[in-house]
């Protein structure tokens, strides 16, 4: 079993009504692209937040990460907008 | 070096003072200061709302001060950004940077900001007449940080 940790931040956490949850993936679940589709089929807001073409960035333990990145367990990924500071 | 993600406000001649006081090795500090605009996109302004994401944003922001000293001679060098609600004419962010010569310090200034801005994971959120909206990220910052990839 991979436990994980998901974030959610800026316009997403609003969307998806959490900042954070503790997940429990399923065997399939392996990668951050099985991850996203997994959440997906969540329907509703996460279904349409996350489509493909929807423009989002992905972090593994803090650090940026690309879709093919897998995932271990005790994980922390986020998943957020496109980031605006400065 | 010093970086520090804080809803306090900072004091500009102090953390430039902090650069070189104690170092005379130091002949150029160049500073970024960012201010909140009381316009965006057309609309006034009222206030803005800064989110980030703790742990990550030092992380990031550790990175991209440790890559700018792989490409430039930095002396030290300060990163201050401040998160939570923030109104036109307040200060969101710091980059100071010393340098024996002003090229580097320049360069590394330049470099750092662009870098954060599409790099460092902080969001903002403004309160116009319209209602609140999430600012949109600019493709123009995207060609900014691009542009250091193909120099040096």
């Amino acid at each position: 079993m991979t436990k994980v940790t998901l974030l959610y931040f800026a316009r997403l956490r609003e969307q998806f009504g959490t900042g954070s949850e503790a997940a429990t993936l399923p065997a399939e679940v392996k990668t951050l692209n099985d991850l996203l589709a997994w959440l997906r089929a969540r329907g509703g807001n996460w279904a349409t937040e996350l489509a493909e073409g929807r423009t989002y960035r992905l972090a593994v333990n803090q650090d940026m990460a690309d879709l093919e990145a897998v995932l271990n367990d005790g994980d922390e990924v986020a998943i957020f907008p496109p980031v605006t500071g400065g | 070096m010093k970086i520090s993600v804080q809803t306090a406000p900072f004091d500009l001649n102090a953390e430039v003072a902090a650069l070189y006081a104690a170092n005379p090795k130091v002949g150029a500090v160049a500073t970024f200061l960012g201010l909140v605009r009381d316009v965006n996109e057309g609309d006034g302004v009222a206030t803005l709302t800064l989110e980030h994401y703790p742990g990550m944003t030092e992380k990031a922001l550790a990175k991209i001060v440790d890559e700018a000293q792989g490409r430039w001679d930095i002396l030290d060098c300060t990163v201050i950004h401040r998160v939570g609600e923030l109104k036109p004419t307040e200060p969101i962010v710091l980059v100071a940077v010393a340098s024996s010569h002003r090229q580097d310090a320049f360069a590394a200034c330049a470099f750092i900001m662009d870098y954060l801005k599409t790099q460092a994971p902080f969001w903002k959120k403004e309160v116009t007449p319209q209602g609140e909206r999430w600012v949109e990220a600019r493709e123009s910052d995207d060609a900014a940080a691009a542009r250091w990839q193909s120099q040096n």
